[in-house]
């Protein structure tokens, strides 16, 4: 008990005197989950918008392995691209491993198939309600998929923002592939890690309530920026 | 989605490709004794060389070797340095600094381990007494010690029964179930000294020779990786092995006793 109220009082300490090393990782934090949620997000709207209007044989298959893989776990994802960006690997070229690209990459990996199967279940019901509509005014197949999109955009917000909470709590995989590497790779998650290893709870604690402070502020600043347009039904 | 894409600008921080970097795999050992902390800083300052260390077991660090994903590595194992070398993955082997190992148990120490000879006679008795004792599990410089300490024991790891655990964590970790369990662990000193939750553990045997703990640095075979900053990992081993290094190896001490001690020699 007397290591949480320590890490509270860190933590406050922590954030008032603005310290550069935090403000430095948690902007990393923020830096690679963000980007590796547009990058989600630009994969698995689309995705699960032609899931919601197309009918073709294999896809109930695919909606059945992405609410599978909604479940995918962090750490396989991590070993899997690791191998994949390592030097002996097949794009061991580039040069990849052990930089925020390479947890952009596996984060992104794990945040599609969860925003793509949230996506698609609220656009299956939206597009149920639009079929007849759309349909009678013989739209294109892209004037469907942006109509619905559009008009699904609160939901979609929802799938996002669960993308981005699956994201910046991850440590599995962004732990193997960024190697917490001090002042390149280390982020909020993989720091409070370390700081567990090296038996500073305090610290490790401070760590984590500003993580969690700063998934509450993210998701306060999306949702109010969703509030701010207001006509018609959506 | 704009303004998302506004804030993503603003947070982009400028990815500095910094034009000479190396990359290196080092035991948690080194990290947690908070020595990194104190050499990186003033290798910046000499040699204009950034290192960016990966904090792995020994095990892990000698595959990454293996693969080329860093450039040199430092650890402490010489039966798995010496095949890195002889295999081809590194160029040579360098002794830069030892330390000890110890062991750490609860402080009533019902094993009563405290002031018997030999480590042999201490793991003998913890054996006997069927202690907890908590194990690295994780393949590192410091679980294949403890493993070799048990075979000269004439114990069998494999043998043990619950009281035997083995965690599969760095130095730290390890050091945190031990806490938790009260039980008994082989950590090296600097470690142990730089550990922030001792709980009531203490230490409670050392100075057998069988303990001594060498650290080396290896540099990866650029011939087979030929991404590897060579030039970095020339530099960085001459200052490793140089006088700068020396006094700020030795110098390093947390309340009052010394960590590690160099032993470099010259170059040959």
């Amino acid at each position: 008990m007397v290591d949480l109220w320590d890490g509270l009082v860190q933590a406050v300490w922590l954030m008032a005197s603005l310290d550069a090393e935090l403000a430095d990782i948690a902007a990393r934090s923020l830096y690679v989950t963000l980007t590796a949620l547009v990058v989600a997000c630009a994969l698995a709207f689309p995705l699960a918008a032609y899931l919601a209007v197309r009918r073709f044989r294999a896809r109930r298959t695919i909606i059945a392995i992405l609410n599978a893989l909604m479940g995918l776990p962090p750490v396989v994802v991590g070993l899997i691209v690791y191998l994949l960006l390592s030097r002996s690997g097949p794009f061991g070229v580039l040069g990849l491993l052990f930089t925020p690209t390479a947890m952009i990459i596996a984060q992104v990996l794990i945040m599609v198939p969860l925003i793509a199967s949230i996506a698609h279940q609220s656009l299956r019901d939206l597009w149920q309600e639009y079929h007849d509509l759309l349909i009678s005014m013989n739209v294109t197949q892209g004037q469907k998929l942006r109509t619905l999109l559009w008009d699904a955009r609160r939901a979609l917000l929802t799938a996002a923002l669960a993308g981005f909470g699956r994201g910046i709590g991850e440590v599995g995989a962004i732990m193997i592939v960024g190697g917490n590497i001090d002042n390149v790779t280390r982020v909020l998650t993989t720091a409070i890690a370390l700081e567990t290893g090296k038996g500073e709870f305090a610290l490790a604690l401070a760590l984590g309530f500003i993580l969690i402070g700063l998934t509450i502020a993210v998701n306060l600043l999306i949702h109010w920026l969703g509030q701010t347009e207001r006509e018609g039904r959506w | 989605m704009r303004l998302l894409a506004t804030i993503l600008l603003v947070l982009w921080p400028s990815v500095s490709l910094a034009e000479n970097t190396m990359r290196m795999a080092v035991t948690t050992s080194f990290h947690n004794s908070g020595l990194a902390d104190v050499l990186l800083p003033e290798i910046q300052n000499d040699l204009g060389l950034e290192v960016q260390l990966l904090i792995v077991g020994t095990g892990q660090a000698i595959k990454l070797g293996q693969a080329g994903d860093v450039d040199a590595i430092l650890v402490h194992s010489r039966a798995a340095e010496e095949a890195f070398v002889a295999e081809g993955y590194g160029t040579h082997r360098r002794e830069v600094m030892y330390n000890d190992f110890v062991i750490i148990g609860p402080a009533a120490d019902p094993a009563s381990v405290a002031g018997v000879e030999t480590v042999t006679e201490a793991l003998q008795r913890v054996a006997e007494a069927e202690a907890i004792f908590v194990s690295r599990g994780d393949d590192s410089g410091t679980h294949r010690k403890e493993l070799s300490l048990w075979s000269s024991a004439d114990l069998d790891v494999e043998a043990f029964g619950p009281h035997y655990r083995a965690v599969g964590a760095g130095m730290g970790a390890a050091l945190n179930t031990a806490a938790d369990m009260n039980a008994y662990i082989l950590s090296d000193r600097a470690s142990w000294l730089n550990f922030g939750n001792k709980a009531d553990l203490a230490l409670l045997f050392a100075g057998d020779p069988v303990l001594f703990n060498q650290y080396s640095f290896l540099p990866v075979n650029a011939e087979l990786h030929p991404h590897v900053n060579a030039e970095a990992v020339a530099a960085l081993e001459a200052w490793l092995t140089g006088p700068r290094a020396a006094e700020l190896i030795n110098s390093y001490t947390i309340d009052g006793e010394t960590l590690f001690v160099f032993n470099a020699t010259s170059e040959d």
